[in-house]
């Protein structure tokens, strides 16, 4: 089902975006994946002694799949609160960029920098993505309700997921581990070349994985850091020269 | 009920090693990034980094897996990578087509070497 076109009266009213943003959930495959993922944190979570409502609480105010990993990962392993707050905030570094990029897509000249705090919440990598592919299908001044409903709807999809990994954890054999960790990277890094619009956006993608592992090599503790800002650096040049 | 929200110290660690560390860069974008017009060259720029740095995340848990994938060998997971992106090339770009091809490979590799 598609969204209606741009001039249609379903646009009309706010809470109509905002109906048609929750039901985008099931217009994206990112959604079955952030499942599986949250499936897989639940049940990580679990087996690190933390308790559902804690999972839910990392959930509802991370909102971020890498830090949330980090964080149970690095608790669990008996790292202190100063150590595991520097591996997340060096993970979340992303959010910045992503917010920056995200937010002028929905400003209207009478948008207030309050309208935008939820949004900016909601702002992960798997918003990050659906911004760029449903919001030129959707009129500027409704954008902000649509991507409301789209965000607390995959808000809602992830506590039930990470709620039902709970429970499952005890079941989970290492294989099925395995395999809901493995579904992360292959989503991300799909959905991420889909989106490549620009030759930029392609070098960034491809020198940001061939750079990682050089980056460790590094040994400073700031791997991605490191390698996202050469590579993505890199990339600009290319995109300013071939303009040039 | 207190079995459901747990230790209260595990509640305050989790604003303070994950809650705050993350949001703070959220709030960074939103204080700052008010002012950027949307056709920018800063914004090509931090894009391209944004999208770099999403590539080092997924290179990161496939060069240096956590859990349960670190007992499927290197070149298992490398193949199953390769695999789901050759799967998403050749089948008009379809996600879920990658998806599905390498978890495949990932699985069956992992149950055929038992």
């Amino acid at each position: 089902m598609a969204l209606p076109p741009l001039d249609s009266p379903q646009w009309n009213s706010s809470l109509r975006a905002f109906a048609w943003g929750a039901s985008s959930i099931t217009r994206t495959v990112l959604t079955m994946v952030l499942f599986a993922t949250y499936l897989g944190i639940g049940a990580l979570a679990h087996d690190t002694k933390f308790s559902l409502g804690w999972t839910l609480a990392s959930t509802a105010f991370v909102w971020a799949g890498p830090a949330q990993i980090i964080l149970i990962t690095t608790l669990g392993s008996g790292a202190t609160i100063v150590q595991s707050a520097i591996a997340v905030t060096v993970s979340a570094i992303r959010l910045f960029p992503m917010v920056v990029s995200v937010l002028p897509m929905m400003r209207t000249p009478q948008t207030k920098r309050r309208h935008l705090i939820l949004v900016a919440h909601l702002t992960a990598i798997t918003l990050w993505v659906e911004c760029y592919r449903f919001l030129p299908h959707v009129p500027r001044e409704r954008r902000l309700a649509f991507i409301h409903g789209l965000g607390l709807g995959l808000v809602t999809v992830c506590l039930i997921a990470n709620t039902i990994g709970y429970l499952l954890a005890a079941n989970l054999t290492p294989l099925l581990a395995a395999g809901i960790l493995m579904l992360t990277p292959l989503a991300f890094l799909l959905s991420t070349a889909r989106n490549c619009r620009e030759l930029a956006d392609v070098v960034a993608l491809v020198l940001g994985l061939v750079l990682f592992p050089l980056a460790t090599k590094l040994g400073s503790g700031f791997d991605i850091l490191v390698s996202g800002l050469v590579a993505g650096t890199i990339a600009y040049g290319v995109h300013w020269w071939r303009r040039a | 009920m207190s079995n459901f929200i747990g230790d209260w110290h595990a509640l305050v660690t989790l604003f303070i090693a994950g809650v705050i560390p993350n949001q703070i860069w959220r709030m960074f974008g939103l204080l700052f990034g008010s002012g950027i017009d949307e056709g920018s060259e800063l914004l090509v720029w931090v894009r391209a980094v944004a999208t770099a740095i999403l590539a080092g995340v997924i290179a990161q848990i496939v060069f240096q897996p956590p859990g349960a994938l670190a007992s499927v060998p290197d070149a298992l997971r490398y193949s199953a990578v390769l695999a789901g992106f050759l799967a998403f090339i050749s089948i008009r770009k379809s996600i879920f087509a990658g998806v599905a091809c390498g978890e495949i490979v990932l699985l069956t590799g992992k149950w055929w070497l038992g």
